[in-house]
């Protein structure tokens, strides 16, 4: 991966919406072994990018005149990889105060708090994310209050920073998971209380905003942005991420969600393979991660079969570094080891296309953006990875990845130490290699 | 008082979620108990450790003689009780064999009597009555061994009741021994050894400059801690270098507060170390008069242990610049560092490494959690081992050590896609051969060559695809799990019976 030079960076900034730059030139990958997701394998393929599109796919499709072919023989082509729950753009360094503009102090209910506010469009995290084949990330705010923030969609080509964001508020995310039920009153039933007052007050604050404004209403538990920001949370607009672990956790989560209206996610749902039907008859899509088995207080039956189970049920699952795990092996600053996911699942009985599309087309279909992409068809961004082998072994890489059309071939920061560090100890220090 | 001295501890570490925490003071579980490991080049000097010691093939350590009557590293107290699971004679046939001691062999038998390896090779007779088991289609590896976990005394449930792996009221505990803090029912050993795990290193956390001995375990159900013990292993202990110590005392208002009060303390446990071994060794030279005998501090027991080569360094330690006066430190006052443990930035001094025997203990891809990890590479295990340096992966989470097949893999990737020549069987020694040397028990684990312990495992396939998985440990020549067989896995007292039949995993 190598980023652009800065001065292409600076004269796409200067000539308009920079994901048309470097895309002027159509892309063909001939002769590949293409999973569309949406459509099947395609077995010697031809994938045709043109404008930031995908212009042709097929068996049959030949490459345009002029245009730069990428020889996929031997090569396996998927859509980019869509990250579901990161802290990409918002935390550089986890220790470093500084560095972090994930989430706000404030507690109980900081609805309002926009996690897009502080985005870095110059991580580091993002080059290094996007070689893992990710395209497309969701940057969800962390902290400790009941309902966090609104998260973002952004996409992983770290160019202008107007840019980066691409659709904000993409969902409001909440807690009721241990943690949670800790730190407001300290029982489920005291933070399922908390939830609640602030969703009935958001849904009366939206019927009677003149009354509010007027000040002949009654007093709220919130303050008047987080109303404002629940607006379309309790008008079942914007989805309502919840963090739910426990099997009673979960079964509250899908009470409250009929209760309000809510167009609910779930997160984590550690043992939610254990109530599938209810989760599917509520018709309630889940994040999880299906490598993670430790048990916890709140997740005695979590298994690396329960993501498995959840989609044979029907259940609608998407993958995520960023949630049920902990350590640094995941997480924001290894969100490029998400496809490993997929081939712990596959290795735990899943489908291996149910898997893949774990990492495309069912979180897309999550955030509304299946239109956009997800999926290799043609009129679809063209979101595309070229990866030298399977892309759910650890020991393959993504050779190609193109966001919009845009190959991303810049070097990372850790590229660049390891270039700095290859050859060690000369008589020149390692500081005037640059 | 130590009421307050409780307050204090919980009020200073994450496990213990608080309503009033912005945000943990550890990024992330794995830090919590951020910790490292070394051998020192005395201890290794003790222990035999032929000068290739952590780079090259073949038998490298001796076990360390119990010292004549010295608590400091006498095996009297909490000895081993380790009993091996009864085994049987056992050929495993017509199998892809990495024996981390050599090139993979393909169609080759392994030969398993009375808990050892008897033989590896193609065609091999068995004895009359030899369990055979058909290994067409699989590969068979050693026992993997994790130089850095912390199951054990940071159990699954978490939280306050099993929160016992930093005694983080004092800069130098090097008084305190993990294994006594090992809860035997952690549900987290079995997970490990269904992923292969068979030997792994417990460490105390990171918050103290010494943190006390850690212990090897064999991952075998016991009902004591005794009976989990490695026979023979050398006591080992946690050093942290960095931010850990400093944040953690620093906050306090006490020392240390910054890099160079770490040191200070390091050096001045040292000296104090060193005149408890001069007055211990002195009365034992006139006699060892009961009457006369100098007062034990287990603390000092600890450092003296070290310094006579008994007991291995291993050392918390993440930038390049930090190891490099470690090592200072050790050549100071005469010992050796066994491994540097997370060792962020090892490539930056592997060079060093190389030359004073020191191992790494490193994360395929750990990084940025901390200002000391953020210039963590992929290919740091790779530069490591192509400098001729000892190089390890090592876990210090419970759910990494049941990929540490996959980290490998990952690490192995990032060093090819660096042009460095590397495969499969030095993939395998990462997680085999070169831990077994950090912890001093390369003698009898780590590889399988005839006369070591028969930690073998069976996986459905290459060990370094994703999708394949051990299908058979064996720990001392016997079954300790077959995943094709529920009577042959074992399950902690606490997951009995704590959800109704259909809920359970």
């Amino acid at each position: 991966m190598r980023r652009p030079p800065l001065a292409v960076l600076v004269l796409a900034i200067a000539t308009g919406p920079w994901a048309s730059e470097g895309t002027a030139q159509a892309v063909a990958i001939t002769n590949a072994r293409i999973h569309t997701v949406s459509g099947g394998v395609i077995e010697n393929g031809t994938l045709v990018m043109e404008g930031g599109r995908i212009a042709a796919i097929g068996p049959d499709v030949d490459a345009p005149p002029g245009a730069r072919v990428i020889d996929g023989t031997g090569r396996i082509v998927t859509p980019g990889l869509i990250e579901s729950a990161s802290q990409l753009g918002v935390v550089e360094i986890s220790a470093v105060d500084q560095t972090v503009d994930a989430s706000s102090s404030d507690d109980r209910v900081t609805a309002a708090f926009r996690v897009s506010d502080g985005l870095n469009p110059f991580s580091t995290l993002i080059p290094i994310a996007a070689t893992g084949g990710v395209t497309r990330a969701v940057v969800v705010p962390g902290g400790q209050a009941l309902i966090v923030g609104q998260a973002a969609l952004i996409d992983l080509d770290g160019g202008r920073p107007s840019e980066l964001v691409r659709r904000d508020p993409l969902a409001m995310v909440s807690a009721f998971d241990q943690g949670a039920a800790a730190r407001f009153g300290g029982s489920h039933g005291a933070a399922l209380m908390r939830l609640r007052e602030a969703l009935q007050d958001a849904r009366d604050y939206a019927a009677n905003r003149a009354a509010f404004d007027a000040g002949s209403r009654r007093e709220y538990a919130l303050s008047r942005l987080d109303l404002e920001a629940l607006g379309p949370v309790v008008n079942g607009e914007l989805p309502m991420i919840m963090e739910a672990n426990r099997t009673t956790e979960i079964l509250s989560a899908l009470a409250l969600a009929e209760e309000f209206g809510l167009d609910l996610v779930l997160s984590g749902a550690a043992e939610g393979w254990v109530v599938s039907g209810d989760i599917l008859a509520a018709g309630v899509p889940v994040i999880t991660n299906p490598m993670e088995n430790l048990p916890g207080y709140d997740r005695l039956a979590i298994s690396v079969q329960g993501a498995g189970r959840l989609v044979a049920a029907g259940v609608p699952v998407a993958f995520s570094t960023g949630v049920l795990g902990g350590s640094p092996a995941l997480g924001t600053h290894n969100v490029r080891n998400l496809r490993l996911l997929a081939g712990a699942a596959v290795r735990n009985g899943m489908p291996y296309a149910d898997a893949l599309r774990a990492l495309t087309l069912t979180p897309a279909e999550i955030w509304g953006i299946a239109d956009e992409t997800g999926s290799l068809e043609a009129g679809k961004s063209a979101d595309v990875v070229v990866w030298n082998e399977d892309p759910f072994e650890p020991l393959s890489r993504a050779e190609h990845v193109f966001i919009a059309g845009r190959e991303m071939v810049g070097d990372t920061r850790q590229d660049r130490l390891l270039e700095r560090y290859r050859a060690i100890g000369g008589p020149i220090p390692e500081a005037y290699k640059k | 008082m130590p009421g307050g001295i409780a307050a204090a501890h919980f009020a200073d570490f994450p496990w213990v979620r608080s309503a009033t925490r912005a945000r943990p003071f550890f990024p992330k579980h794995g830090e919590i108990a951020m910790r490292k490991r070394a051998l020192s080049a005395a201890a290794c000097a003790a222990l035999v450790f032929v000068p290739a010691a952590c780079a090259g093939g073949g038998p490298q350590t001796t076990p360390p003689t119990p010292r004549d009557g010295d608590p400091a590293t006498a095996d009297a107290a909490f000895a081993s009780t380790y009993v091996p699971l009864p085994a049987q004679t056992t050929v495993i046939r017509n199998a892809t064999v990495m024996t981390a001691a050599g090139p993979t062999m393909e169609a080759a038998d392994v030969l398993m009597v009375n808990g050892r390896i008897e033989a590896v090779g193609a065609g091999l007779d068995s004895p009359a009555g030899a369990i055979e088991v058909d290994g067409a289609g699989k590969w068979v590896t050693p026992g993997i061994i994790d130089t850095h976990s912390h199951m054990g005394v940071y159990s699954a449930p978490g939280g306050a009741s099993l929160s016992d792996g930093n005694e983080a009221t004092a800069p130098n505990t090097a008084e305190v021994w993990a294994e006594h803090s090992v809860w035997t029912q952690d549900p987290q050993f079995a997970l490990a050894l269904a992923a292969g795990v068979t030997t792994f290193h417990v460490l105390p956390g990171s918050a103290n400059l010494f943190g006390g001995r850690g212990v090897t375990l064999r991952n075998v159900p016991a009902r004591t801690t005794q009976g989990m013990k490695f026979p023979g292993a050398p006591y080992t202990l946690k050093m942290a270098c960095g931010e850990n110590p400093m944040r953690v005392y620093g906050n306090r208002g006490r020392s240390p507060s910054t890099r160079m009060g770490n040191v200070a303390g390091y050096r001045s446990a040292w000296i104090e170390a060193a005149e408890y071994k001069r007055r211990r060794d002195r009365w034992r030279a006139d006699g060892s008069d009961p009457d006369e005998e100098p007062r034990r501090n287990l603390q000092s027991e600890t450092l003296a242990g070290v310094l006579a080569g008994d007991i291995l360094i291993q050392n918390h330690c993440y930038r390049g610049d930090e190891m490099a006066v470690m090592l200072d430190i050790a050549r100071e006052f005469g010992y050796r560092i066994a491994s540097f443990h997370h060792a962020v930035e090892a490539y930056k001094v592997r060079d060093r490494l190389a030359e004073t025997d020191t191992c790494a203990s490193m994360w395929a891809d750990w990084w940025g959690f901390k200002l000391e990890s953020y210039d963590g590479i992929r290919a740091n295990i790779a530069l490591v081992d192509e400098a001729g340096a000892c190089a390890i992966l090592h876990t210090d989470d419970a759910g990494g050590i049941q990929r540490m097949n996959v980290d490998a893999a990952v690490a192995l990737a990032a060093g090819l896609e660096a042009g460095i020549d590397l495969d499969r069987d030095d993939a395998l020694r990462w997680i085999t051969i070169n831990p077994a040397r950090a912890l001093g028990i390369a003698d009898g684990v780590g590889s399988l060559e005839a006369g070591k312990r028969a930690d073998v495992v069976v996986w459905s396939g290459d060990p370094f695809s994703i999708y394949s998985e051990p299908e058979l440990v064996f720990i001392d020549g016997a079954l300790a799990y077959d995943r094709a067989d529920a009577s042959r896995q074992p399950l902690s007292d606490f997951m009995l019976g704590n959800l109704p039949e259909e809920v359970i995993p």
